[in-house]
């Protein structure tokens, strides 16, 4: 506003508007598009005419509890109207059940607790009629009783947490003084692989987090929760390393970039953990996972190259035992609050959404790394490095096999 | 197969509710979405509002919920005795002239607590008028379409073909607003049928145009306690894939709250019509009892003596029977899925 009065060629000359404070500009408009809503929602709706069709009528069942003699169905109404719950039937017969209100408001949730002898392991469909004689059906692929949310079935999820998570990402760092002795071409091909099993992780939270979103309800977005958490994650990571080159710049050269490098790292990989813990947890919780320890195993071979990609930027640190340490349970621990998330209150939304954020601190210490894999040319793409990266996508590839094994 | 079927129509849900616009526009809203059903709990005569059953006692609807069956205009206990004999006056030839009036009309019943479906009805219930008589007698009934869509009365027995009430045969179809007269002779004697006959068949008749049409022999029966039990079904999600809903004379498990009372030891006399449509057969099975059965009553001879029998669509027979036990005794479909989807009720049998 403070420019100059000479107006700009090929502009109108300075009016009215141009005077007026900024303040009304925002509120004047502002004022116009309040007014004009409120008027069209009291009035506007004549105008459409009569609503053509029925209620559209959806209902979705975002958590299924096991009980002997009860089902509970935690319903939410993912579609645009009402919808009355008027009757249940499992299996082709109907059941008595109780809940707090018949009616469910538009993005509501009810529980209904049906009253059915279930037998374990078998499959059943619970069947939701309305009001409107619409039937809306869940399945229930087999029947095993939800475990009891106490404080050892928790003990247990953090138990699994730390064997999936922290342990191995431990161990992987166990590689450190080996990599000091490695000069820096050899250095260069870790990062590398680093990189490349990444890039195995990104694809991975990707897929998944792509098939727990088309299993949400989708009353709060699908796919789009996986990018939004993806685009939070990256850019709240930047911002980050950001803020910590700017600082340590000042102070040191270039000696803290390499413990920046892996400090980023093992964000990365902590908030990938994160998502990988509630997908167990959750798995566990409603018996889709049968938790032997042969799958534990697979998680923690698999975890371990994890282990490695935070310390191989620092080859030519000497870090403290106790910085070492910060940095395996930052990138580990999160898996222990995953599964214990997970196994208490799963929800595909939110599932979702943290697996996203792992997909994009991933793709964000993918970036990081990229530039300590250029050789003396300055090319981060050369055969040893893609062969490198290859491997690496190979290791997670095989270690996954074991663990769908 | 059914099952998969049903599984499919989900996953179709926004195509099933597609279906349903030209349906729902036609008809009155009221109550569309229930509130019926609490209406009804305090509703008197609402029946024994605790229910019945639930987990390992058997099938239920949410207990405490009860259909308001004033507002549906009917009751189903009601129906069990109804019979309609019409009008009777003797001609100059000494025949007995019989003659009813019947409308169709739409109306949204609720067919189970706080579900309401949108019914094609003659008189206003589902199922229509137990139209009775004698045979030899002389039969008129006008039909007056007060229903939205057009409809016919087809009745099952000897007539003229003009008077068959199917498309493009004496007046053929019936359109909204207009009337016609079947006229036809009572005969053979025995336990009929009468529905509309309307393309889409399945659906005019599954709508609930469809009721029962005694012709007494013209020596009587035996004096007995006498039901009519129309056996039926609503397949509220219009996918012509089987039913939700099953019952005797529209109301789910209505005779589980409200058990037909007879007397022991007294004959007890079924008019056993099934109305069903989208599913094959439909079964009736007693407990604690036989029945002697005659097969669409029109021998007096019966042919079986049993506790269950299997009808096919528009299969009807009278059952036979004393209750040799006081206390409640069960019926239901032997096609059990039905059973537990509603079709079954209890007999309460008193000294």
């Amino acid at each position: 506003m403070s420019s100059t009065e000479q107006p700009a060629p090929g502009r109108a000359p300075l009016g009215a508007l141009d005077r007026a404070p900024a303040w009304a500009l925002a509120i004047v408009p502002l004022v116009l598009i309040i007014g004009a809503l409120s008027a069209f929602a009291a009035f506007g709706g004549s105008t459409l005419g009569e609503r053509v069709g029925p209620a559209v009528e959806e209902l979705a069942v975002e958590r299924t509890v096991l009980r002997p003699g009860e089902i509970d169905l935690t319903v939410r109404n993912t579609g645009p109207d009402p919808v009355d719950i008027a009757q249940v039937f499992v299996n082709d017969a109907y059941v008595d059940y109780s809940t707090a209100a018949q009616r469910i408001g538009r993005l509501g949730t009810q529980t209904l607790t049906l009253r059915y002898p279930w037998q374990e392991d078998s499959p059943y469909v619970v069947t939701m009629l309305t009001g409107t004689g619409v039937t809306i059906e869940h399945e229930i692929e087999a029947a095993v009783e939800t475990p009891a949310s106490n404080a050892s079935f928790f003990g247990l999820m953090a138990l699994i947490g730390v064997y999936i998570g922290v342990l191995p990402v431990v161990l992987g760092m166990l590689f450190l003084p080996l990599l000091r002795r490695l000069d820096g071409r050899w250095i260069r091909l870790a990062m590398a692989a680093t990189v490349g099993l990444l890039g195995f992780l990104v694809v991975d939270g990707w897929l998944e987090g792509s098939e727990v979103a088309a299993s949400s309800s989708g009353a709060f977005g699908g796919v789009e929760l996986v990018v939004i958490g993806a685009a939070l994650a990256y850019f709240a990571l930047t911002a980050i390393d950001r803020y910590l080159l700017s600082h340590r710049d000042a102070a040191k050269a270039k000696g803290a970039s390499g413990h920046r490098l892996a400090l980023m790292v093992s964000i990365g990989i902590g908030l990938h953990n994160l998502g990988e813990g509630l997908a167990i947890g959750s798995a566990y919780a409603i018996g889709a996972l049968a938790l032997g320890a042969f799958l534990i195993i697979g998680f923690a071979i698999q975890n371990t190259t994890e282990g490695l990609a935070i310390v191989a930027p620092l080859s030519d640190e000497r870090p403290s035992i106790g910085r070492l340490a910060l940095l395996g349970v930052i990138a580990g621990a999160p898996a222990i609050a995953g599964t214990v998330i997970g196994a208490a209150a799963f929800n595909a939304e939110l599932a979702a959404l943290l697996i996203g954020v792992g997909v994009g601190a991933i793709v964000q210490v993918i970036q990081q790394l990229i530039p300590a894999m250029r050789d003396h040319t300055g090319r981060a793409l050369y055969p040893a490095s893609i062969g490198a990266i290859l491997a690496g996508g190979a290791a997670l590839y095989i270690t996954g096999l074991i663990v769908a094994g | 197969m059914r099952r998969l079927t049903r599984r499919q129509t989900l996953g179709a849900l926004g195509l099933g509710a597609a279906s349903l616009p030209t349906l729902h526009g036609l008809l009155p809203h009221q109550g569309l979405h229930g509130g019926g059903s609490t209406a009804a709990a305090s509703a008197p005569g609402g029946g024994h509002g605790n229910g019945h059953g639930g987990g390992v006692n058997g099938p239920t609807f949410k207990r405490g919920d009860v259909v308001d069956h004033r507002a549906n205009g009917f009751n189903p206990t009601d129906i069990l005795r109804d019979f309609d004999y019409g009008k009777t006056r003797r001609l100059a030839s000494g025949r007995v002239l019989r003659e009813w009036e019947v409308f169709a009309v739409d109306k949204e019943i609720e067919i189970a607590p706080g579900v309401t479906y949108p019914a094609w009805t003659y008189n206003g219930r589902v199922p229509g008028p137990t139209l009775r008589c004698r045979e030899g007698e002389l039969l008129r009934i006008r039909f007056v379409n007060g229903s939205a869509h057009p409809h016919t009365m087809h009745f099952h027995g000897f007539h003229a073909a003009g008077m068959d009430g199917v498309p493009e045969e004496g007046d053929g179809v019936i359109a909204s607003g207009d009337s016609t007269v079947y006229e036809f002779e009572a005969e053979p004697f025995g336990l009929h049928f009468y529905h509309c006959h309307v393309s889409p068949l399945a659906e005019h008749i599954a709508r609930g145009l469809y009721g029962t049409f005694i012709i007494d022999p013209k020596d009587k029966r035996a004096d007995a306690d006498e039901i009519v039990m129309v056996m039926n079904g609503f397949n509220t999600n219009f996918d012509a894939e089987g039913n939700q809903v099953y019952a005797v004379n529209s109301i789910a498990f209505h005779h589980v709250d409200e058990p037909i009372k007879v007397k022991q030891g007294e004959l007890v006399r079924i008019y056993l019509v099934n109305a069903l449509e989208y599913d094959p057969i439909n079964s009736f099975h007693i407990h604690g009892n036989f029945f002697e059965y005659f097969p669409t009553g029109t021998r007096r001879q019966p042919t079986d003596f049993t506790d269950v029998v299997l009808l096919g669509q528009a299969q009807r027979g009278i059952c036979e029977m004393r209750f040799p036990h006081t206390g409640r005794f069960m019926f239901h479909a032997h096609k059990t899925e039905f059973a537990e989807l509603g079709w079954m009720g209890f007999f309460e049998v008193s000294a």
